[in-house]
């Protein structure tokens, strides 16, 4: 199988302290990728290097290669807009904008983004973005009510919705499920395992059940290494280094 | 790419069924060559036996990763723990489909000593039994597996029957012994089989009720 992203040697600092050291990953397409282990690793640091969120951080500092398209996101030619319509991220708490209606939520990124569409187009699209996230038969008849009064599995289902209008390839999860009930989490999780039909995912997890069930693959970090990466049902019956099987078994972290 | 948890429990669930069906025609067709003095039959059963010792390994292999992975609780968790007893049952009755070929593969190189009566009637109640314990397990149905317990006594039973017959034989006429010995060995496979069914149905109450009936005497 082919790969979505392949990162090369990548090193990230804030200031002076190195919190991601010479990570080599090939993340396949169309698959479920979890990162996952303690807190500190670097794994939200990784995936945030994924899309270049971290660009305005003040004293945020990356070295090495992530290829995306046959090209590095970190060469200068690249636009981070255009890179993060492509590669998509949904964050631990469910942010719809507060001020916009469920169906804005998910229309915001066409009106801003790409060429201009009819109505009609973006209405399509809208239904076609909560279909795929799983929440449209719940809201086809509240379109119009705030984003932010929606349950937070809901909301969460929004935001994936949100991210998936724009047409991404890779979407980027940090901490899904972390904020909500166990009902909404395994919807999510459901949701993911659904959309990798399509899409790369990744997903950073310190539920480490949640990976075992979401994922085909697993990379564990620990101090900004990457410590190990295989099949998830490698890692978790047998993995090849002893702090990974530590680490799962909850000898440490 | 990654399969929901419950088509992983349906693939699991026919994985089992799919090993059940080639022990249970391993069975039926090792008395069958037996009995119909068919040699060639046996290969059959020996091809047979190679699926059902790949299937041995991939169903212990979806179990495991199942349970690493998926944290199954409850009703999931005593499936996948009575799939995996299962199986190793299943592969048992497999091998005893295998020694009765090796009887049979002497016994169809002599003359019959008489004709076979007893042992195909195990034989049919041992396949049934398998059968209902394997239904009871993909339906969760209790009461059939408790149905087919009961079936193990007959079989018990006949064993006995068979032997004491060829015990005469044997007395009257010392040079039928080894044919006689070896059929005896069959109608032993043949009891063990029926117990092997046993012990599925019991892990298939167990997996249904959460109510542990080994080692308890007969059932009410």
């Amino acid at each position: 199988m082919e790969n979505a992203l392949k990162v090369k040697d990548l090193c990230a600092w804030f200031g002076d302290h190195q919190v991601l050291k010479n990570i080599a990953m090939d993340i396949r397409r169309n698959s479920v990728t979890s990162v996952m282990g303690p807190s500190g690793c670097g794994k939200s640091t990784f995936i945030r290097c994924l899309n270049r969120m971290h660009d305005l951080t003040p004293g945020f500092r990356v070295s090495g290669d992530v290829i995306f398209d046959g090209r590095n996101i970190y060469s200068d030619k690249i636009d981070p807009v255009l890179l993060r319509r492509k590669v998509g991220m949904v964050f631990q708490q469910p942010n719809p904008f507060p001020r916009m209606t469920a169906y804005e939520n998910v229309a915001v990124g066409l009106k801003f983004n790409g060429r201009k569409r009819s109505r009609s187009e973006i209405a399509d699209a809208v239904e076609k973005s909560l279909k795929m996230a799983a929440l449209w038969e719940e809201l086809k008849d509240h379109l119009d009510r705030p984003g932010s009064s929606l349950s937070g599995g809901q909301q969460q289902r929004l935001c994936i919705a949100r991210a998936l209008a724009v047409e991404p390839e890779v979407l980027l999860m940090d901490e899904p499920c972390s904020a909500l009930d166990p009902v909404s989490t395994a919807k999510i999780e459901e949701l993911i395992e659904d959309l990798s039909d399509k899409y790369t995912i990744v997903v950073v997890t310190h539920n480490m059940q949640q990976a075992g069930r979401i994922s085909d693959y697993v990379a564990f970090f620990l101090m900004g290494d990457l410590i190990e990466m295989d099949k998830a049902a490698k890692i978790f019956t047998n993995p090849s280094d002893k702090r990974t099987e530590e680490y799962i078994t909850g000898r440490f972290g | 790419m990654k399969k929901h948890y419950r088509e992983e429990l349906g693939n699991l669930r026919e994985t089992v069924l799919r090993m059940g069906g080639l022990i249970e025609q391993m069975t039926h067709r090792a008395i069958q060559a037996l009995v119909e003095r068919k040699i060639e039959m046996l290969a059959e059963v020996k091809a047979m036996e190679i699926q059902v010792n790949q299937l041995h390994i991939d169903i212990d292999e979806i179990c495991l990763e199942m349970i690493a992975l998926r944290q199954p609780t409850a009703a999931d968790l005593r499936f996948i723990a009575a799939a995996m007893k299962i199986n190793t049952d299943m592969e048992r009755i497999g091998d005893q489909a295998i020694n009765v070929t090796e009887r049979a593969e002497f016994l169809l190189t002599v003359p019959p000593v008489k004709p076979l009566i007893d042992i195909p009637r195990m034989a049919d109640i041992a396949k049934e039994m398998l059968r209902d314990a394997l239904d009871a397990f993909v339906n969760g149905n209790d009461q059939l597996a408790y149905d087919a317990i009961k079936k193990d006594d007959l079989v018990d039973q006949l064993k006995d029957q068979v032997f004491r017959e060829l015990l005469t034989y044997m007395m009257a006429d010392p040079t039928t012994i080894p044919r006689a010995l070896d059929l005896i060995l069959v109608s032993r496979h043949l009891e063990r089989i029926a117990d092997h069914a046993t012990n599925i149905c019991e892990d298939v109450i167990f997996m249904v009720k959460g109510k542990d009936v080994r080692h308890q005497g007969p059932l009410a």
